[in-house]
């Protein structure tokens, strides 16, 4: 059936079931590979993303649920010129990423924290931050999102 | 060739492997002949065959490692451009492509030295042989923690060198003056007294035209100019804005996706496939049955995932449905106790200390599997083209193994095949060649349905068909003399895994057995980061914790008093005891355990501060000294370390694949326990370093400590010892010790 959804600012029209899950829509069908597939039950946050500038994971979000909202992935987590934000920035600064398979998740997990709490403590952070990293960069994604707090 | 495997390359330290030195021609290498028709151009000359120099001075440096985090792209690289005198800024890093010219010399010429360097009389020899035995194995691994130790310190430092020799004679020839008037830096060479000046690109092609030396002078530590400092790691910048290409971001053109479900308990068999209403679903392509697997094709992931999900499908259990847990510890410990078994170290007389009037301790100890869960399932993409072609897309720890394997079961010559690595979502071992079950599978699968398939599993399938880190039980026994020495140290463990040292101890003690049986299981084994040192440094390192506490002594005195002829080990335990403030005053109802370990050529001692947080352990802090010889990219080291020990972390806390009916219990993190923010400690590193040490590697080290100095701590608190692996299925919260402790 057709669904519009809007991602990153554009209108998109999709022949898609209901239910398909907003992350394969992202990825399979509008190709925007940034946000990922780590364990198809909301566990992980690897496929986080903004729906009207909240963390939401989207592998277990049918698309229907995503009708009329303001949906933003990776991509465009940087102004129209790739403008990182200070947060990717930080990201950089810190050298956080390793395998940097979770870091879209952890991107978007992040920046919605700030939008929210722009001084956010080291229990907000803990709060906030519940997505998995294999590779272990919790103590640099700590200091990067302290580095850009306000406070 | 037969004699040594793959992976005792990468990981079979004491292996001699001297002969394979003789037997082949001293013929004229000219590699970077090979790698200029390939991949050169009129513009851009190899003059070796890992460095091309563009005219316009970009300098690529082709790294044969793949790149999953360790910052091997940057950290490699960088001792090129060292030894090359070049300016960081004009370097440009290339993953080398799975083409037999990059087959991974050095790595194959590091084990035939023992890690040493090869001597310069046989040195051509030996590059010569060393590369045609990489080829031969295509040799391109990354693993065993061996990018800077080996590939770093015998390839691209030599390779880096006898390119900066090749452009000062260049030069020389060009100007006609003498080479010793010539200098390199920046990328440049300048003649001082002429004024004369050059870029290694306006020098490239004429540079091109010698052969590199095998033996170039290499500089001295203390004339560093790259290596040494923190250089920001070329691959970060594409993982913050989602523009990195992963495995599983692999696009082709006219690409189906598949999903799978695996027979359950390894060895089973697909017995039924009901596919009721699948076949007439929107996007089914196809449905294929693959003797222990079926696949739902489709023309979305989702639209797959959903129809296998939806398969009613029959297994069998094979020969082992009625393995578990604990009929596996009960086997080890029937085979430990009735075979002999093999030595791995014998030294004075085990038999005399163990049968003297001395005090003897026994303890068992035991780790559970446990799986690798990398981040990103396990996928790969395939596609079979009308030129009789293979392309392969896939995230993977060894390019050209994996165009080997692809070759093997798409019955094809491997240069019909291009493996296109993309970026690993986690390596950890997982990613190897040696388990390589789902690249078969997208090749049955591409062939079946003759389109470019995208096989994906999911993490349920993922944690459940993974190659383990093996489950292992050690029968440890001491003694202890009349004048509290420890006199006698015995261990008979089941099994054998490499690196073969993993298991030996660095402690004065004169009457040592350490022995192994092995047991076979049904569930498949493989490299886990750190492979053999995770159980053995827990086991040694616990049990020797229970050796200072039954001697009365401190634990850190304890190790240092029988580390007194290990310089390197004292140095990082004294460091660590240092930096931690090891016997200071503690937080209530806080305490402190320590551990060491060497792994891979680097010592590291870790101390931990814990306490339990409503009755569960907490680990608070982390202090790591690291002696890795010399550090290459301080800040990536520093991450490496950082990871190493959150890996760790989550396996001694929590991790464990457990096993019933034949089949693994755990299906995704909801029951597959990982460290997360709230969770990780702070860490606090010191790197050591021994100047002219051969480096060591940092990928894995850090991990083997973390979880004896997590349990030591537990037991200074608790007065439990922990003898079981994971930490969370032991009770901590009755103890008497805490209880007294808290009055």
């Amino acid at each position: 059936m057709a669904i519009t959804l809007k991602v990153n600012g554009e209108a998109r029209e999709l022949d898609i079931e209901p239910d398909m899950p907003l992350l394969w829509v992202l990825r399979d069908e509008l190709g925007l590979t940034g946000t990922k597939f780590g364990c198809g039950v909301a566990a992980c946050g690897a496929c986080t993303v903004h729906v009207n500038g909240q963390a939401v994971r989207t592998c277990t979000l049918p698309a229907s649920a995503a009708v009329g909202q303001e949906i933003t992935t990776i991509e465009a987590l940087s102004d129209e010129e790739k403008n990182l934000t200070a947060l990717q920035q930080a990201w950089i600064d810190h050298q956080v990423p390793q395998c940097g398979y979770c870091q879209s998740g952890m991107l978007m997990a992040a920046s919605a924290l700030l939008s929210e709490n722009p001084n956010p403590t080291d229990a907000d952070i803990d709060d906030a931050m519940t997505n998995v990293c294999r590779c272990g960069t919790y103590p640099r994604i700590r200091a990067a999102i302290r580095s850009v707090a306000v406070g | 060739m037969s004699k040594y495997s793959r992976r005792q390359i990468l990981l079979g330290g004491a292996a001699a492997g001297g002969a394979l030195l003789v037997g082949y021609g001293v013929l004229s290498p000219s590699r970077q002949q090979v790698a200029q028709a390939a991949h050169g151009s009129e513009d851009e000359h190899f003059v070796t065959q890992w460095i091309r120099i563009g005219a316009d001075n970009k300098i690529s440096i082709f790294v044969p490692h793949s790149e999953m985090g360790q910052g091997v792209l940057t950290s490699v690289a960088m001792m090129a451009a060292e030894e090359l005198e070049a300016d960081w800024e004009t370097i440009e890093v290339i993953q080398a492509p799975g083409e037999k010219i990059f087959a991974n010399g050095p790595l194959g010429q590091a084990f035939l030295s023992n890690g040493a360097t090869i001597p310069s009389a046989i040195k051509g020899i030996a590059n010569f042989s060393t590369f045609k035995i990489a080829e031969m194995m295509n040799l391109q691994i990354t693993g065993g923690s061996t990018a800077v130790r080996f590939t770093g310190h015998h390839g691209m430092r030599p390779a880096g060198a006898a390119a900066r020799e090749m452009l000062i004679m260049a030069a020389g020839e060009k100007w006609n003056v003498p080479l010793v008037e010539l200098e390199a830096a920046g990328s440049k060479v300048v003649h001082k007294k002429s004024g004369k000046s050059a870029t290694y690109g306006e020098l490239a092609t004429l540079a091109a035209q010698y052969t590199p030396s095998t033996t170039p002078p290499l500089k001295n530590n203390a004339d560093f100019k790259i290596i040494g400092t923190p250089v920001p790691r070329v691959d970060i910048p594409a993982k913050v804005d989602g523009t990195a290409q992963y495995g599983i971001d692999a696009k082709v053109d006219g690409m189906v996706y598949a999903a799978i479900r695996q027979a359950p308990v390894f060895g089973g068999e697909l017995v039924s496939v009901d596919k009721g209403d699948i076949a007439s679903r929107r996007g089914i392509i196809d449905v294929v049955e693959m003797g222990d697997a079926v696949a739902v094709v489709a023309d979305s992931y989702w639209r797959a995932q959903n129809a296998a999900n939806d398969l009613d499908v029959e297994f069998t259990a094979g020969d082992f449905g009625d393995v578990s847990t604990e009929s596996i510890s009960a086997q080890f410990d029937a085979d430990i106790a009735a075979n002999e078994g093999e030595a791995d170290v014998e030294k004075g007389d085990i038999a005399a200390s163990l049968g003297a009037s001395y005090t003897h301790l026994d303890a068992v100890y035991r780790v559970p599997f446990l799986a690798h869960a990398t981040m990103e399932p396990m996928n790969c993409t395939v596609a079979f083209n009308e030129d009789g072609t293979c392309d392969v897309w896939t995230g993977t720890q060894d390019v050209l193994g994996t165009r080997g394997f692809i070759a093997s079961v798409a019955e094809m010559d491997d240069d019909k095949i291009t493996v296109h690595p993309l970026m690993l979502g986690g390596g950890f071992g997982r990613r190897s060649a040696g388990s390589p079950n789902f690249l078969a599978q997208a090749v049955t699968l591409a062939k079946q349905v003759g389109k470019p398939v995208k096989l994906v599993w999911s993490r349920e399938e993922d944690m459940q068909h993974d190659y383990y880190r093996p489950a292992v039980t050690a029968h440890m026994t001491a003694a202890i003399d009349d004048h509290n020495n420890i006199d006698g140290w015995q261990n008979k463990y089941v099994r054998k895994d490499e690196p073969v040292e993993a298991s030996h101890i660095p402690y004065a003690v004169p009457n040592q057995n350490i022995r192994y049986v092995e047991s076979e299981v049904h569930v498949p084994y493989g490299p886990w980061r750190s492979v053999a040192h995770t159980q053995h440094t827990f086991f040694n390192e616990s049990f020797a914790d229970e050796l200072a506490h039954a001697t009365g002594k401190d634990p850190y005195i304890f190790r240092r008093d029988l580390l007194k002829d290990k310089p390197r080990h004292l140095a990082v335990l004294n460091k660590v005891a240092e930096m931690s403030d090891w016997g200071g005053a503690l937080e209530p109802g806080h305490a402190r355990g320590i551990a060491i370990q060497e792994s891979f050529q680097s010592l590291v001692a870790e101390v931990v501060d814990v306490s339990l947080v409503d009755g569960a352990p907490r680990v608070h802090k982390v202090w790591a000294a690291v002696d890795p010889g010399y550090v290459v990219n301080p800040d990536g080291a520093r991450a490496q370390v950082e990871s190493g020990i959150v890996y760790g972390l989550t396996a001694a806390l929590y991790g464990e694949i457990t096993i019933e009916d034949g089949q693994v219990m755990q299906e995704n993190f909801p029951d597959y326990q990982m460290i997360r923010m709230a969770d990780a400690p702070v860490i606090d590193i010191a790197f050591v370093e021994t100047p002219g040490a051969h480096p060591g590697g940092l990928g894995e080290p850090a991990t083997p400590p973390i979880a004896p100095a997590v349990a030591n701590a537990l037991f200074s608190l608790t007065g439990k010892r922990i003898r079981s692996l994971p930490i969370q299925n032991h009770d901590l919260t009755d103890s008497q010790h805490l209880a007294s402790a808290a009055d």
